[in-house]
């Protein structure tokens, strides 16, 4: 088979799966910083707190990523003289920023609902002993449950990160160049469909397997101090 | 709440939404059967059924729907057309958008249901299996009779995730040009310039159709638990 086309647009390639990585780690970083507090507002049992988050996350992962997409980027045209007086025309017209905003949105709702999962995990009896240590509100949540809360959700979080790598291939339908745009640009001018989405599935293949074993490393490297002593120090400890 | 002014092209959107659901069910038909067959690939006694379900899973868990809908909407025709040209023979093959997006969607969440079914085989308790075995049945009344309707309980649950994710991704559908729920939208929005009343329209549709699954999804779960004791299964 002939696979000069492969060869000849793998540097194009590479700069597509730059920027896919770049919208990855961008929106997941951003995403994360916003599911904590609609985590934390999700478990209050103030109402004018846990509604709006319940809504939130019920929009965001009950309807397709695809449509929030195109929510922002086309559908801000709709309100262009209200988002030019308020100075934010600008931002919108992008699409690289649309992307961001909207996968941001989208996965702060799915990681918000594992972190739910993961403080509601958080044993009673350590938040009973820091509170009977006169530890109350932020400092609680900031020494004691979030910080279990993280390792308990890890797992989890991987998965989310890992979908998230896949989910930004959405970005290429609103014109990105990002891994998937670029394989697609070249397919309409080279006509070569397989080849290139091939070539460009082992790249995503690759990439996900990558990031599914660093994050495998991290977790045994958070977990070091839960998991069993090697087995010499309990032979050390019955010759005692 | 604002009532939404679709400027006579809600049926559209109507129409769209029974395609969406159309190819989310049958979508969902396949991928079930995948997942049995791909479960009982990973439970095999035989290495080449392991390696071809893991390496089914593995390869489309790890590759993003879009690019698997564009192979296969593209890349699998130019693919049979490139091989009968290199046999010597003109060959024309054109997919229809409906059956490759079942087919597409099918494939692709096949891959969880295989890990749903296989989770829910492991979870009948051995104990059954060994008792089922010990009053002599074969390999064939033992799936009929234990494994398999006690393992549809376990996989429930799973089974409604993974209908929830599949229903949201038939909207990818829409590039390879189905008048799906999405493409009907698009094109009401294009007509109308309104893209923000028939986005926002067609996401309280997916919306619409999430809550109802889950309110159903419950129904199924507790009518499945009956008659098994609480507190176990």
């Amino acid at each position: 088979m002939d696979l000069t086309i492969v060869w000849e647009s793998m540097p194009r390639l590479l700069g597509g799966t730059v920027l896919t990585l770049e919208i990855t780690f961008l929106s997941l970083l951003a995403g994360l910083c916003l599911a904590v507090p609609v985590a934390v507002a999700r478990l209050s049992y103030r109402r004018i707190l846990w509604m709006p988050a319940y809504g939130y996350m019920l929009y965001f992962r009950g309807t397709p990523l695809l449509v929030q997409l195109f929510l922002v980027y086309y559908g801000s045209g709709q309100f262009q003289p209200l988002l030019d007086q308020a100075g934010v025309w600008f931002l919108f017209r992008e699409a690289y920023f649309c992307a961001l905003l909207t996968l941001t949105l989208n996965t702060a709702a799915y990681t918000a609902e594992i972190l739910r999962g993961a403080i509601s995990a958080v044993p009673r009896g350590e938040i009973e002993a820091a509170r009977s240590l006169g530890m109350s509100g932020l400092l609680l949540y900031r020494r004691i449950i979030l910080p279990k809360a993280f390792r308990l959700a890890l797992p989890a979080y991987t998965n989310e990160a890992i979908f998230l790598l896949q989910a930004t291939s959405l970005v290429s339908i609103i014109t990105l160049l990002d891994l998937t745009g670029v394989a697609r640009i070249i397919v309409a001018r080279s006509f070569e469909p397989y080849k290139l989405y091939i070539t460009v599935a082992l790249i995503y293949l690759a990439i996900t397997y990558l990031v599914a074993f660093a994050a495998r490393h991290a977790e045994r490297h958070l977990s070091a101090h839960l998991r069993e002593r090697p087995v010499e120090g309990v032979a050390g400890a019955s010759g005692r | 709440m604002v009532t939404l002014d679709l400027h006579g092209y809600g049926w559209m959107l109507w129409r769209g939404l029974g395609l969406t659901i159309l190819v989310g069910l049958g979508a969902m038909g396949l991928a079930v059967a995948l997942g049995l067959l791909g479960a009982w690939g990973k439970l095999s006694r035989y290495r080449a059924a392991r390696w071809l379900a893991g390496t089914y899973t593995t390869v489309i868990r790890g590759v993003p729907e879009l690019i698997l809908i564009l192979l296969v909407y593209y890349g699998v025709p130019t693919l049979v057309q490139d091989l009968a040209a290199s046999a010597g023979r003109d060959l024309r093959v054109d997919l229809n958008p409906f059956v490759a997006g079942i087919a597409t969607i099918g494939l692709i969440y096949g891959a969880f249901a295989t890990e749903v079914f296989r989770g829910a085989i492991q979870a009948v308790p051995r104990g059954q299996i060994e008792a089922a075995r010990a009053f002599g049945m074969g390999r064939a009344l033992l799936l009929r009779r234990v494994v398999l309707p006690q393992m549809w309980r376990f996989a429930l649950p799973g089974l409604g995730n993974v209908w929830m994710v599949l229903i949201k991704a038939t909207a990818l559908i829409s590039v390879i040009q189905l008048e799906e729920l999405m493409r009907s939208a698009d094109i009401a929005a294009r007509a109308t310039r309104l893209p923000f009343t028939f986005f926002f329209a067609a996401s309280l549709f997916y919306l619409g159709i999430t809550i109802a699954s889950m309110l159903i999804q419950r129904r199924i779960e507790s009518w499945s638990y009956r008659g098994a004791p609480r507190g176990q299964g």
